[in-house]
Parts: structure tokens; sequence; C-alpha cells
């Protein structure tokens, strides 16, 4: 029973992570710095650490406000991670899904949940081995930018990929 | 604490807490913050209710008293559902030191009484500085032209005794000062450091004297104490007296952070859920008793949004599992597991009704969150909720009348109060961020916490059901999702 019930979540994940890369997602948003940032890193990290995960991959997708569908941006992220992940087999991860403050403290965390499984699946549909990653949330709990504007909402709605484990 | 302290002068000169216009000298804040380490350990004290007051009764006045005693059309009453309710004119005068030491302790016991009495928005108490009697004993029958004359339509008289084994006694008699008769009289015995008990106790017989319903001032709430950035937010549980006397702090908040706590209707305990880093959240168990904690089973993914059954035998909550939430109930005595919703789409922040019957939930399987009602066993499921925007924190009220909610509409928040048929709906508060009613256990006030405008730390507030006695709470700093206590042993 579990494993029909997880197998018909990634199936509903996997659906709406192709739709959104169909339509015609705007690229505004700051999936746009991440992708900047693995662009223009210079690299003196090192390779597999939580440093070369953010500075040369991007270990931050957004979502849209009471969304948990994936971008066409968050998908190029995730797609850079499950790379990375493939070429540092040893590291493990732990995917945290977060929310703006507009909405009930009990809710966010159901839906920081529901962006983090989202990240997840995505990276396991890229054939990252299930059992590398963790996932949890933090709901509206632990804002990325505490400041209350469009601007600090719209980075507070992502999902962040953190090394727990790192890799040989 | 220097913070702490700053802070409340500036809330103070701001206004806001002019609002409360407590009369009470006002103990707690210096003394349980001067250091913030928590404590475990909470225990209710005594208090026991005496019988010298109603002998006295009879011998002094002869006549038939009680607390029902009086033909129910000669007596004054607050109808507590009428819409429109003009605060009843009450006069408190300071209650009696029998012994003159004890006349300061009966001035601190009448200020808790008055803010009480003001802080339900029913009474009008009449400054002090009116009366014209001055009473000397609570076994002397006032003058009650005295009375008339400003104006009171209710005479609270009272009087603190030292009793032979150390405690206090304290005496009162509710009068109704137009048809001169007494409506009741009580009194309580408790150790002296406990005479704000005995305040709120009195409170609760006034209100139940004349609203012919339970009071509920002799409660306490447990809410999250939040402390530090926003970012890296720490978040203890508090326990506080419902007018914010005598805040402890229950957890110490290094490993996680403690939110969303609600009482057991039942017992002196907590279920709330623990926020941790590297894991998913869980929901625990806090005795507030013996301080021992334990978690609420071991599950794989998050468990959250626990509520307590009106039994206080099981708690519903939402569990996690590979990003979806359903509502599940576990039986505390066995801790047997029952799935209660199976549905792709989110299921949070569950509540029984009183009778235990129906559950109301979040649900945002409609496309948008709204609240549904459904059998206890988890059985068909209806959106009771149509309005514009978003519906969310059902909490069912103990009365079994209404569900308070939380709704989401055009970038503010609401607390508002609905039937659970989904008929009658009224909205109470409105703000930037109003959220996570709880109900008093008379089910006739609300409390929750409001963020007033963007970047406003969180504060605790009350309202009535016609939404205009609107009070701040007052706490030692930010605070959150406040849990009103049933009332107490």
């Amino acid at each position: 029973m579990n494993v029909n019930f997880s197998m018909k979540t990634i199936g509903a994940v996997a659906v709406m992570a192709l739709a959104a890369a169909c339509s015609s997602t705007s690229s505004t948003g700051p999936d746009v710095a991440a992708t900047d940032n693995a662009n223009s890193s210079v690299g003196s990290v090192a390779a597999g650490s939580q440093e070369d995960l953010e500075q040369n991959v991007g270990h931050r997708v957004f979502f849209g406000y009471d969304q948990y569908s994936l971008t066409a941006q968050a998908q190029s992220t995730l797609q850079r991670q499950a790379d990375f992940l493939k070429q540092h087999s040893n590291v493990r991860i732990q995917l945290a899904g977060n929310c703006d403050e507009r909405g009930t403290r009990e809710y966010n965390l159901a839906l920081g949940a529901r962006r983090a499984e989202a990240a997840r699946a995505y990276l396991v549909s890229m054939g990252v081995d299930s059992s590398r990653i963790s996932t949890v949330s933090y709901g509206k709990e632990r804002p990325l930018d505490p400041r209350s504007t469009e601007e600090a909402w719209s980075l507070n709605r992502n999902a962040t990929t953190t090394i727990v484990a790192a890799g040989a | 604490m220097e913070g702490v302290h700053a802070q409340f002068r500036s809330e103070h000169h701001g206004g806001i807490l002019s609002e409360i216009r407590a009369q009470a000298p006002y103990f707690g804040w210096a003394k349980h913050l001067g250091s913030l380490k928590p404590k475990m350990i909470w225990r209710g004290k005594d208090i026991t209710e005496g019988d010298m007051i109603r002998q006295a009764i009879f011998a002094i006045l002869a006549m038939t008293i009680g607390f029902s005693a009086t033909p129910a059309g000669a007596r004054v009453r607050i109808d507590i559902t009428q819409a429109n309710i003009e605060p009843m004119p009450i006069a408190v005068p300071d209650f009696i030191g029998a012994q003159s030491e004890l006349s300061g302790l009966g001035r601190d016991i009448t200020g808790v009484i008055m803010a009480d009495l003001d802080r339900s928005g029913l009474f009008s108490v009449i400054d002090q500085r009116a009366y014209v009697e001055k009473l000397s004993s609570v076994d002397v029958r006032p003058r009650f032209a005295d009375w008339r004359i400003i104006n009171a339509q209710v005479l609270v008289s009272g009087e603190v005794r030292q009793t032979p084994d150390g405690r206090i006694e304290v005496a009162t008699r509710v009068w109704d000062v137009y048809s001169n008769e007494q409506l009741g009289a009580v009194s309580f015995k408790t150790p002296s450091d406990n005479w704000r008990r005995a305040a709120h106790k009195v409170a609760d017989f006034v209100y139940k004297s004349l609203t012919g319903e339970d009071g509920y001032f002799d409660t306490r709430v447990v809410f999250v104490y939040e402390t530090g950035p926003k970012e890296k937010r720490n978040k203890r549980l508090m326990i506080m007296d419902q007018d914010g006397a005598n805040p402890v702090l229950l957890t110490d908040g290094l490993n996680y952070q403690a939110l969303t706590p609600r009482f057991s209707p039942t017992q002196q305990q907590i279920t709330y859920m623990a926020l941790f880093d590297n894991k998913p959240g869980q929901v625990y168990l806090f005795n507030i008793e013996t301080g021992e904690q334990e978690q609420l089973g071991t599950f794989r993914g998050m468990t959250f949004a626990p509520r307590f059954t009106p039994d206080g035998t099981r708690v519903l909550m939402s569990m996690e599992r590979t990003g979806n939430s359903d509502i599940f109930q576990m039986e505390l005595a066995t801790r047997r597991l029952t799935r209660l919703t199976d549905h792709p789409g989110i299921d949070v922040s569950p509540t029984m009704s009183p009778d235990g019957r129906r559950i109301g939930f979040t649900s945002d399987r409609g496309g948008t969150e709204q609240i549904y009602v459904m059998n206890a066993d988890g059985s068909a499921p209806k959106r009771i909720t149509f309005g514009e925007g978003r519906y969310m924190t059902p909490v069912w009220s103990p009365r079994g009348d209404l569900i308070a909610f939380t709704r989401q509409y055009q970038g503010r928040f609401y607390i508002g109060v609905i039937r659970p048929d989904g008929s009658g709906e009224r909205l109470l508060t409105e703000s930037y961020l109003d959220e996570g009613p709880t109900w008093a256990p008379n089910g006739r006030v609300l409390m929750f916490f409001r963020e007033a405008s963007p970047g406003a730390g969180p504060t605790l507030w009350s309202v009535d059901l016609t939404g205009r006695n609107l009070r701040r709470v007052r706490t030692p700093g930010d605070s959150s999702d406040p849990a009103w206590s049933p009332p107490l042993p």
C-alpha cells in the first residue's frame, strides 16, 4: 500500500513537472540569480562540497505563491543538482521546503513538505537514488529573507538543498 | 531581560496596552524574566471552596440565598447571547482585610477581579473614588441607596481573612443593588501566595451569577514565546495566567522550535509540534506538572497540527508521507494510529466537535484552502466555507455551536466564526496577519495572535463574539500560537 501510494504521488509530481515544462514559464524570479551564479563562479572550492553546490550548481529552487510545481528554472537547477549528485556518489542531501509568511503555520508546514517532495521526486526521476535524499519542511518558520516584501516572499518560497554527508 | 523591558515600555507609550486598562498591580514580569532559564515544572496550588460564608448569610441576613435560590424573574442578569451588550455598571470596593495586615492583599485581589470583569466587556467597573459607602465587613448588609446613587446595578463586596491553618480565605457576596437582594455568596481558601487564583475564582463567580454561564478567568494560556531574529527565531513554550500574570517558560528552545501547543481538555498536558533542523518535525506530549516530554510515536514523515479530542483520550494530527499530508488519530492509551483521510490534497488542522461525532479540518483538495467537516471516522467530508479567499485553522467551539477560523483574503487575514453547517459566517477581526484562534472554555471569547503590520512582531489578542471587545493580551514579548486551558481543577 505504501508503495502504491508513493508511486501515485511521484507520478502526479512528474506530470506536474512536465506540465510546467511545457507551459511558457515566466523567467522572472530568483532562480535567475542562482543560474547566473552557477555560470559566473570561479571554482576554488572543494569538489562535492556545500560550497561547490552553492557556487557552481545552485542549491535552491523557487516556487510561485501557494505553488509546489517546478518552474523551468527550478527544473534546470535540479538537473544540475542531479548531475552533481551522480558525480559525487557518496554525497547525501537534505531537501528543505520553505514558505513565505502569507499563509497559516500548519498549512505552510504541509506546503513546505510538498515543495521538498517535488524537488526530491524530480531528482529521483533524473536517476538519483532516493536513499540519498531526505526531506524536511520548515513551513514559514525559517525565512531566508526576514523582510515582509514581495521580493522577500519570493525568496522564501523555496526548496533548499544541503549536503548532510560529504562524499569522497 | 533588558530588551524585554524596553519593549514593554515602548508598547506602553504606543498606547496599545492602555487598551487593557488593567487596574491590577502587576507582578510577574521582572520576577520571572530575571532568569530565562526554563522551568520545567509547573504545579497548580490547592484551592478549595469554603463554607463559612454561607452559614454567615443564614445567620445574619436570615433570608434564603444561594447560587440559584432567588426567583429568576427578580434577578439582574446579562444575556450574553445578545448581539449588543451594554456593559453592566458594577461596583467593586476593595476587599476588606479582616486583619489590618491583609488590607493590601484585599486591594490586590480587588484589582485582579476588576481587571477580569472589565476585560470581559460585559461589565463597566465604576471608579472606586465615586463610592459613597465604606463597607466594614462582608457580612454587613450594604446601604443600597448609596450604591444606587452612583448608578451601580451590582455590588461585589468581599473580605480576606487569615484561616487558623495559615491560609487565606477570600469571602464574597454579589448584590443586586436595585432589588436589594443578594445574588450569591462564595468563599475560597488557598495559600496566600495563590491569591491571584482566588481573585479569578471570585471573578468567575460574579460572571456566573450575572450571566448564568461559567466564567473563564481562572484559566491559563500556553503560547509560543518568540525571541531572536526572524530567520533564526527562538520559539519556546510559555504558560501564563489568562490575564498575563505569572509567565513561566516551559521549554528551553535549544534544539528545536516549539509550535502550535494545545491543551488537553482533561489533564495538565499539552501537545505541540517540535520543529527540528535536520529531521522532520514531530508531535510531542508535554506534562506541565512533571515537565516530562515524549514524542507521540516515531514516524519517518513529519507529524504536525496536533489537537486533543474533547474527551482527552486521543490526539488528532496531520502526518506527511512523500510530501502529502493526511489526517490521523492516535489513541493515547494504546498508541494505535488510525488514518482518517486519504486524499492527494493537503489535509491539516483537525478539530473534533465536543460531542465527538465530527471533525473539521483544512484541505486544499478543491484548489484552495477551505474548511471541511467529516464524520469522526473520516467518512463523508463536506466543504463548509465558500467565501472568497482561503479558510484555515478551524477550531470547534467547546459549546459546539461554532467553528472559529483564520481567513485570508486579498492580502489581509481575519479571525471569524461559522456554524458547522457552513451558515452564519461572521468575521470578528482583521489585520496584516491574524491567525490561530483558540476558544475560552465557555465558548464566548477567542484568543489569537496578530502581526499588526508588515514586519511587526506577533502579539496575543482576545475578542468576544461580537467582535467589538478586542483586547491586547499582555505577554513578556513577542508571542504567537495561544492555546486556552480548560477550567483549572
